[in-house]
């Protein structure tokens, strides 16, 4: 894992202190707060509905044990005792108060975190696959080029006013976990005659206008990373539209100049610009890769994972769903929900992070990893350690057996804590997951992604599930569209509507017709409901959501 | 015909803690919507809020927010102004844990 120098540690010490002397002078009142706003913004600072709110980046979604501690230290010691992880791999406290912050951010910066650029219009921090490192179908680690991004991007003097907010994702990996066609950049390491290299996508994105991102460049050679990101990001800080909020980002960029516009002026920008990174970017990333390296993995007997497989159903269950494929021989990537059914999907309390801290160091080679699911993740467990691991998450309330399933839902803040929101997204979430609870079909059902934004800006990437709720304010009353068919993985799908929305008490009734639907029309039960949808279309479950609909039309 | 307007309270965010509150008769702040000074004139919501928007070292962000009348005071009309008033859903936190 990436440790900070003496460069990083200064760096990070001076912007603290700056930020400590403008908490200062704006309670004195020596700023005004729209003077103030920009400022707190560019360090992770919001002001929402009932508290101020900081966002702390977790760069790549690779968190040491120590790491993972000290958050826990600062939800006991300025929050309620809990932090809640986000899709864009952050950890946002809803309860700070305005002079602690600066405290607060001193005590990340003992364990080489930060909140600068998780706000603004910024490059925002840089998320990756959370399987990074790990993964059995990995071709490459992609956080080593991640932590070169960050750093590049950090306080970079030309892009720190841009037209809107800039987010980029990676993943070394053919299955793309990272969502990287929903991201103003998404990157993907390929080789190519055996050189690596990476596939850049272009303007992607959720929100008000969702759209699938457009390879730009099908293999740039590694050595031309920064210089091209460099040249994108640039001719979008003069090609964006900064008139209208909705249609500053690159997203619309791309669409109202036409990729071959872009690429023309991304490749002269690339052109001009190239000559100047002589190399020092590369020397730098050899270094960063050094911090990377691989956990010694060891070899031991994996009969204890066999004795508990064969006799305990109860981690039968989890280590079927929550377990996925080490590169390592008799290893496993164990990921931890924090959604038990009934919880705020992505809330952790400050006893369950010391829980999860100790195991890494204990079995997992003190690596942590949070996925844009907004689960945790050891991505580094001996087979033989399993059983011991899940008994210490069953006693912390971390055993929950629903990775990918119906109840593993991503859901925003949403009205409960957003300034932005338009409706509640949590107890949407909280009730789904019981009721599948109840109902004991989860399992029946299979691999299922609903997600849930409280807003039109998709925080909660409802676009992308495979049922997406999106939280609207329809005439003073929460109600709630539809949308089914979406896909986050590297064929992503934007959902598709399927309807007129449903009011808050009507909304799991209607999840429930739609898997009622699914369950009653699939082939069989290999057939996701994902595959169901892409056969069947959205016909069935509009006549199952809306019978009187279907009966006028049969009439 | 113009609308009727609809009574308004000015309600912000205090500077240090960020929690909700709202401007009173006397000029203060009260973390009570019921403390709340209730204007049902425009023109005088206006002014208030030009006032209220000065006291930039005590809060952030003042606006008017709709009301209507209740027992114990003026209530929210809209369920983003309840939820301000009462706190998250999914936690006993906020102003429905405090007001006790």
């Amino acid at each position: 894992m990436y440790r900070y120098n003496d460069f990083d540690d200064a760096f990070l010490a001076q912007r603290n202190a700056q930020f400590r002397a403008q908490v200062e002078r704006r309670i004195s009142g020596a700023l005004t707060e729209d003077e103030f706003k920009p400022l707190r913004l560019m360090n992770g600072l919001y002001l929402q509905l009932h508290a101020y709110m900081l966002r702390v980046a977790i760069p790549y979604g690779t968190l040491s044990s120590d790491q993972m501690r000290q958050l826990a230290l600062v939800a006991d010691k300025w929050d309620k005792g809990y932090g809640h992880f986000t899709t864009r791999q952050n950890i946002q406290y809803n309860w700070p108060k305005l002079p602690d912050v600066p405290d607060i951010l001193d005590s990340l910066a003992e364990v080489n975190l930060h909140a600068i650029q998780t706000s603004g219009n910024t490059i925002r921090n840089v998320t990756a696959d959370h399987f990074a490192g790990a993964a059995a179908d990995e071709i490459a680690d992609p956080r080593p080029v991640a932590e070169l991004i960050r750093q590049w991007s950090t306080d970079h003097p030309e892009f720190q006013f841009l037209p809107r907010k800039f987010k980029i994702a990676i993943t070394g990996s053919p299955n793309d976990r990272a969502v990287t066609r929903a991201h103003d950049i998404g990157l993907r390491m390929v080789e190519r005659d055996g050189k690596a290299g990476y596939e850049v996508i272009v303007g992607g994105g959720l929100g008000r206008t969702p759209v699938v991102g457009k390879v730009i460049k099908d293999f740039l050679p590694q050595a031309d990373l920064l210089p091209y990101l460099e040249a994108i990001v640039s001719v979008y800080n003069t090609l964006g539209r900064r008139d209208n909020k909705y249609k500053a980002r690159i997203k619309i960029t791309v669409n109202e100049n036409g990729l071959d516009e872009v690429r023309a002026r991304v490749d002269e920008r690339f052109a001009a610009i190239r000559p100047l990174f002589a190399g020092v970017d590369q020397e730098m990333l050899k270094a960063i890769e050094a911090h990377f390296a691989a956990p010694e993995f060891v070899s031991k007997d994996v009969a204890p994972y066999d004795v508990a497989y064969a006799n305990d159903p109860v981690f039968r269950a989890w280590a079927d769903t929550n377990l996925s494929a080490h590169k390592a021989d008799g290893y496993a990537i164990a990921s931890i929900s924090i959604k038990a059914h009934g919880q705020t999907p992505g809330d952790a309390t400050s006893d369950q992070m010391r829980v999860m801290a100790d195991l890494a160091e204990k079995y997992g080679h003190g690596e942590l990893r949070i996925s844009h699911e907004q689960n945790v993740i050891l991505p580094h467990v001996h087979k033989a350690d399993l059983p011991a691991i899940h008994a210490a998450l069953k006693e912390a309330g971390l055993a929950t057996a629903n990775i990918g399933l119906i109840s593993d839902i991503i859901a925003c803040p949403g009205m409960d804590y957003c300034a932005l929101a338009t409706a509640r997204s949590i107890p949407v979430a909280q009730e789904i997951a019981e009721r599948f609870e109840e109902l004991k079909l989860e399992h029946e059902i299979g691999p299922m992604k609903i997600k849930i934004s409280g807003c039109i800006n998709a925080c909660g990437h409802h676009h992308v599930g495979h049922i997406g709720i999106l939280g609207l304010d329809r005439a003073g009353v929460e109600n709630y569209q539809i949308t089914l068919g979406g896909d986050g993985t590297e064929d992503a799908v934007i959902g598709q509507r399927v309807g007129p929305g449903f009011a808050y008490d009507q909304v799991v009734a209607a999840i429930e017709t739609i898997i009622t639907t699914y369950l009653a029309q699939r082939e069989d039960e290999n057939e996701t409901f994902l595959d169901a949808y892409r056969r069947l279309g959205p016909d069935p479950f509009k006549a199952a959501l809306y019978p009187e609909a279907a009966k006028k039309n049969a009439a | 015909m113009p609308r009727p307007f609809t009574p308004k309270v000015i309600t912000a965010n205090a500077l240090l803690e960020g929690d909700v509150v709202y401007f009173t008769a006397q000029d203060t702040w009260s973390r009570e919507m019921c403390e709340a000074e209730v204007m049902e004139d425009e023109a005088h919501a206006d002014a208030r809020l030009i006032e209220a928007s000065r006291q930039q070292n005590v809060i952030v962000g003042a606006y008017l927010a709709d009301v209507k009348p209740g027992e114990q005071g003026p209530e929210p009309t809209h369920f983003r102004e309840d939820f301000r008033r009462t706190g998250p859903s999914n936690y006993f936190h906020g102003k429905q844990a405090e007001v006790l």
